[in-house]
C-alpha cells in the first residue's frame, strides 16, 4: 500500500466535513475581516486556517507510514551491515534508487559516503548510519534555499496559473481539484480549455467546471489553442475573476514544435497582463522515474515553471521522491494528487514532510 | 528518441574496453559497474539490473574465444545477446481467437494511454487485416472518458458501444459483447478505466470482466516513462488478471526506457505493442532484437527498411529505380521522394535508425525541423514543370526568380540544386552497383540546411559497432529478400 493511505483517510474523514462547512464559513468571515488588505493576504490566511492543524496531524500522521517504508529499507540495509566494503556501497545505491530518491542523488550521496566514512573512520553500524542520514539532510537543505511553497498570487487583478506537463499525468484532473478547493475559499474562478487536441479534453474540463460550479472558457477541438487562452484572459479581466486555471494540452517535453506552442501560449498571456502567469504549473506524475528530471528541464525552459503539483501519490510511489525533487529539479512541489476524489488534493510542506522522515532514524 | 541516453551511457561504459588485447579483471568490474549504472539510470529495476549484470559478468569471464571479434566487441555481443533476451528474444504477435470476435481488453494506471491504445490499435487491425472491430467504452469513472473513445472511434471510423456512466462497467461489457455477435465484428477491444493495481474494489470489476468475456489478450498498457514502480504495478495487474502481454506507451519521448526491460524480466509476459507518437498509426509491434541493437546504437536497419516498405508505393518506387538509372531523375520525382520521407514519420527518428547515427554526436545538436523539408518543397514548387523535369535549365537568373517565388533566400535555393545534383549523380552510381556511394552521401550531407557536418559514420567504438551491425544486418536483409524472391517464384 502506498504511504499516503493513511493521509488520505484521515482526510476524507475529517477534511470532507471540515472543508466544505465549517471551514468555507470561516474563511469567507476572514476574508470579510480583511477586506481593507490585498488579496495576497487574504489567501494566506485561508490557507493557512485552512491547513495548519489539521495538516500537522495529517502530515505526521501520512509520516508515520512513509517513514516506515523508507526507514525500513534503510534499517534492512544496515540489519545486514558487516563491513564497510565495495558490497556495502552497491547495496546503499540500490537501496536509495528503490526509494525514488533519484538517480543522481544515490550516486553522489554514495560517492561522497565514500570519502566520508573514510575520513571520519567509521566503522561500526550506528556511525556509518549517522554519516548517511547527516549527509542527506545536508544536501536536502543545502537545495532548498528560498523555495517557497505557496502560490503566488495577482497584487491585483486576476491570477493566472498555467498548468503544463507530459501527457497522461492529470492535469486536467489536478485543475478540477484545485478549481473546487478556491471556489469554496470563496474565490471567482475560470478555467481555459486550452488542451484542444486530445480527443475528449474540453469534455473533461467542462465536466469539471459544471461539478464544482465554475466558468469555463472553450472552442470547438482543433481550434489554436492560444485563441483560447487569449480569449480565457479577456473574460478573466473584463469580469474581474479571481483565478484563471489554464489547461493545456499534454506533450512530451522533446517535441520541439509543441513546446514553442506552449511558449506561444504564455506570450499570450504575458501580453495580456504583464505579470501573468503567475505560477506555471508543472504537473508529474510520481510514478514517472529519471525522465522526471527532463521533463522539468525542458518544461522550465519553455515556460519557467515555478512549482509542482506531485499526482498519484496514493499509489506504490515511495517518499524519495520527494528527496530527488529537491536535489535535482530545483523546483518546490506546491501540491499532492492522492486520489481520484475532488478533495484528493492537498497542499504540500516538504521541510514537516522531510524531518518525519529522517526522525526516527537520528540516533 | 527513446533510449538515447541508455545507448550514451552503454557505449561509454564499454569504451574503456576499445583496443584492449586481453580484458582483465579489473577492467571487467569497472565495465561492469558502468553497465550497472547505465541500467539504473534509464529506471531498469535494481533486481533486473543485478541479475542482468551478473549473468553479463559470468559470460564475459568465461567467454569463448571467437576468431575476428576482440575482447572488447565480445563483450558488446554478449551485452546485446543479454539485452535481447531480457526484453524477450521474438516479437509475439497478438493472440487471436479460433471463431471471432477476438476480445481484447486494456488495464492499466491513469494516464497510461489505454483510450489511445485502443484506437491506435483498433486502427492497426483494420488497415491490416481489414478487421471490423467494436470499441466497448467501459470507463465509467473519469470525466469524458467517454467522449474520448467516441471521438477517437469517429477519427478511425470504428463503431463504439457505449452506455453512459451510470451503467455498471461489467453490465456495460455484456451488452457490448452481444452487440458484437450480433454484428459480426471479428475484434472487440474493452476500453477500461485507469486504476491503481492495489485498489481492491477496481481490480474486483476487472476481473468480472474477465471472466464475463473470457478474453484472449489482456494487454497492460504501461508508460514508457515509468520509474522503479514499473514492476510493482506490473506484478499487481499481473497477479490479479493474468495478462497476456504488455503495451508501452509514450516511446517518442526522450525517456531511457528502462520500464521495458524490467517489467519483462518481471513478468515473463511479452510487450507487444509500443506507442510512439500522437497519431493514429504511431503503434508498432515491438521487436526485441531491434530494440537491443537500437539500444547499444546499433541502428535498427530491418524497421526501417519494413516501414519503408509498408509506406512506399512498390511501382513508384520500380520507376524511380528505373529512372535512376537512366540518370533521368528530375525534382519532380525528388518532390514525391520527399513526400513518402514524410509520410514515414519525423526525419529525425528515422534518421536514428540507420546504424551509428544514433549516438552521432554531430546529429545530437541538429535540431531536425520538420520544416526544412517544407522548404525545400517550396523551393521545387516555385519552379516551372519544364525546370522541374529538366534541371539543366536552372541558370542563375531562373534561381533568382525561384528564390523570390518560394521566399527562400538565394543561397538556399543554390544549396539545394547544388545537393539535388550529387544525389542525383550518386544514385546513379549506387543503382549501377557501386556501394561505396552511400559513405558519400553520409558526407554530403553535411551541406544540408542547418545540419553541421556530419564527421562520417562515428568512429571509436560507435563505429565498429554499428560496422558491425550494418553488416548484420545486411546478412539479414539479404536473406529475407532470398526469401521473398523465393515466394514470389513459387507463385508463379
Amino acid at each position: 500500500m502506498g504511504l499516503f493511505d493513511v493521509f488520505k483517510k484521515k482526510s476524507n474523514d475529517e477534511q470532507n466535513i471540515k472543508d466544505t462547512t465549517n471551514d468555507a464559513n470561516e474563511n469567507q468571515d476572514v476574508v470579510k475581516e480583511d477586506e481593507v488588505s490585498s488579496d495576497e493576504s487574504k489567501l494566506v490566511d485561508i490557507e493557512t486556517s485552512d491547513d495548519n492543524d489539521v495538516s500537522q496531524e495529517k502530515f505526521t500522521d501520512g509520516l508515520e507510514k512513509s517513514r516506515t517504508t523508507f526507514g525500513d529499507r534503510l534499517n534492512q540495509l544496515f540489519a545486514n551491515f558487516r563491513s564497510v566494503d565495495e558490497e556495502f556501497f552497491e547495496d546503499l545505491e540500490d537501496t536509495l534508487i528503490e526509494s525514488d530518491v533519484g538517480f543522481e542523488m544515490a550516486v553522489n550521496l554514495t560517492d561522497q559516503l565514500r570519502d566520508e566514512v573514510k575520513l571520519q573512520n567509521a566503522k561500526s553500524r550506528d556511525e556509518v548510519q549517522n554519516v548517511i542520514i547527516q549527509r542527506m539532510i545536508n544536501i536536502y537543505d543545502e537545495n532548498g534555499d528560498d523555495e517557497n511553497p505557496d502560490i503566488h498570487f495577482a497584487s491585483e487583478g486576476p491570477t493566472v496559473i498555467l498548468f503544463v506537463g507530459v501527457n497522461g499525468v492529470g492535469k486536467t484532473t489536478t485543475i478540477g481539484k484545485m478549481a473546487n478547493m478556491y471556489k469554496n475559499a470563496g474565490k471567482k474562478v475560470l478555467l481555459a480549455a486550452a488542451d484542444t487536441f486530445r480527443a475528449g479534453a474540453i469534455q473533461q474540463l467542462d465536466e469539471w467546471a459544471k461539478r464544482d460550479g465554475v466558468d469555463i472558457v472553450k472552442k470547438e477541438e482543433q481550434s489554436d489553442p492560444s485563441a483560447v487562452v487569449y480569449e480565457a484572459v479577456h473574460k478573466a479581466k473584463d469580469e474581474n475573476y479571481d483565478i484563471l486555471f489554464v489547461d493545456t494540452a499534454g506533450r512530451l517535453q522533446n517535441k520541439v514544435n509543441l513546446m514553442n506552442e506552449l511558449a506561444k501560449m504564455k506570450k499570450v498571456l504575458t501580453r495580456e497582463i504583464p505579470d501573468a502567469p503567475h505560477e506555471v504549473l508543472l504537473v508529474l506524475d510520481s510514478t514517472t522515474g529519471q525522465n522526471a528530471l527532463s521533463q522539468a528541464k525542458l518544461f522550465k525552459e519553455t515556460t519557467a515553471v515555478s512549482g509542482i503539483v506531485l499526482t498519484k501519490l496514493d499509489g506504490t510511489a515511495k517518499g524519495g521522491i520527494v528527496l530527488a525533487i529537491r536535489n535535482e529539479l530545483h523546483l518546490p512541489v506546491k501540491y499532492v494528487g492522492l486520489g481520484e476524489k475532488v478533495t484528493d488534493l492537498r497542499k504540500f510542506d516538504a521541510n514537516d514532510f522531510i524531518y518525519g522522515l529522517f526522525k526516527g532514524l537520528i540516533k | 528518441m527513446a533510449f538515447e541516453g541508455l545507448t550514451e551511457r552503454l557505449q561509454k561504459a564499454m569504451r574503456n574496453l576499445r583496443g584492449k588485447g586481453k580484458v582483465s579483471e579489473a577492467d571487467l568490474r569497472e565495465t561492469m559497474r558502468e553497465i550497472r549504472l547505465a541500467l539504473l539510470e534509464a529506471d531498469v529495476n535494481f533486481t533486473v539490473v543485478r541479475n542482468f549484470v551478473k549473468r553479463v559478468q559470468e559470460r564475459s569471464r568465461g567467454a569463448e574465444v571467437l576468431e575476428g571479434l576482440n575482447p572488447a566487441q565480445q563483450i558488446v555481443k554478449i551485452v546485446n545477446e543479454e539485452l535481447t533476451k531480457t526484453m524477450g528474444e521474438e516479437a509475439v504477435p497478438l493472440n487471436k481467437s479460433d471463431k471471432i470476435p477476438t476480445v481484447i481488453m486494456m488495464a492499466g494506471l491513469q494516464g497510461a494511454g489505454k483510450t489511445t491504445t485502443v484506437g491506435k490499435l483498433a486502427l492497426k487491425l483494420q488497415k491490416e487485416e481489414n478487421a471490423r472491430p467494436l470499441l466497448i467504452a467501459a470507463d465509467v469513472y473519469r470525466p469524458a472518458a467517454i467522449d474520448q473513445l467516441e471521438t477517437v472511434g469517429k477519427q478511425i471510423n470504428v463503431p463504439v458501444f457505449q452506455q453512459g456512466t451510470d451503467v455498471n462497467p461489467v453490465e456495460i461489457v455484456k451488452n457490448g459483447m452481444a452487440k458484437a455477435q450480433e454484428e459480426h465484428n471479428d475484434y472487440v477491444l474493452i476500453d477500461t478505466a485507469g486504476r491503481l493495481q492495489i485498489d481492491e474494489k477496481l481490480m474486483y470489476e476487472l476481473k468480472e470482466i474477465k471472466a464475463l468475456t473470457n478474453p484472449d489478450e489482456i494487454l497492460l498498457v504501461v508508460d514508457a516513462m515509468t520509474g522503479q514502480n514499473a514492476v510493482n504495478t506490473a506484478e499487481g495487474f499481473n497477479e490479479a488478471l493474468d495478462i497476456t502481454g504488455v503495451v508501452l506507451t509514450k516511446l517518442d519521448g526522450d525517456t531511457r526506457g528502462g520500464a521495458a526491460l524490467s517489467i519483462r524480466e518481471v513478468t515473463q509476459k511479452p510487450i507487444k505493442f509500443i506507442g510512439q507518437g500522437e497519431k493514429m498509426e504511431a503503434l508498432d509491434v515491438f521487436h526485441p532484437d531491434r530494440m537491443a541493437s537500437r539500444i547499444l546504437g546499433m541502428g535498427d536497419i530491418l524497421s526501417l527498411i519494413e516501414k519503408t516498405q509498408n509506406d512506399y508505393d512498390e511501382k513508384q518506387a520500380k520507376q524511380l529505380a528505373e529512372k535512376m538509372q537512366n540518370n533521368t531523375f528530375g525534382f519532380e520525382d525528388f518532390l514525391d521522394q520527399l513526400e513518402q520521407i514524410q509520410k514515414m514519420g519525423p526525419l529525425d527518428e528515422i534518421m536514428k535508425m540507420i546504424p551509428g547515427m544514433a549516438n552521432n554526436p554531430a546529429l545530437k545538436n541538429v535540431n531536425m525541423d520538420p520544416k526544412d523539408l517544407e522548404h525545400i518543397k517550396a523551393i521545387i514548387y516555385s519552379m516551372t514543370y519544364e525546370e522541374r523535369n529538366n534541371p539543366d535549365l536552372l541558370n542563375p537568373s531562373r534561381r533568382r526568380r525561384i528564390s523570390r517565388g518560394c521566399g527562400r533566400p538565394i543561397q538556399e535555393v543554390n544549396r539545394m540544386i547544388k545537393q539535388f545534383n550529387q544525389m542525383k549523380d550518386m544514385m546513379n552510381k549506387m543503382s549501377n552497383g557501386n556501394m561505396s556511394g552511400m559513405e558519400q552521401m553520409m558526407g554530403n550531407m553535411g551541406g544540408m540546411p542547418n545540419m553541421p557536418g556530419m564527421p562520417g559514420m562515428g568512429g571509436g567504438i560507435g563505429g565498429k559497432l554499428s560496422e558491425m551491425a550494418m553488416k548484420r544486418m545486411s546478412r539479414k536483409i539479404s536473406k529475407k529478400m532470398n526469401k521473398n524472391r523465393r515466394k514470389r517464384n513459387k507463385k508463379r
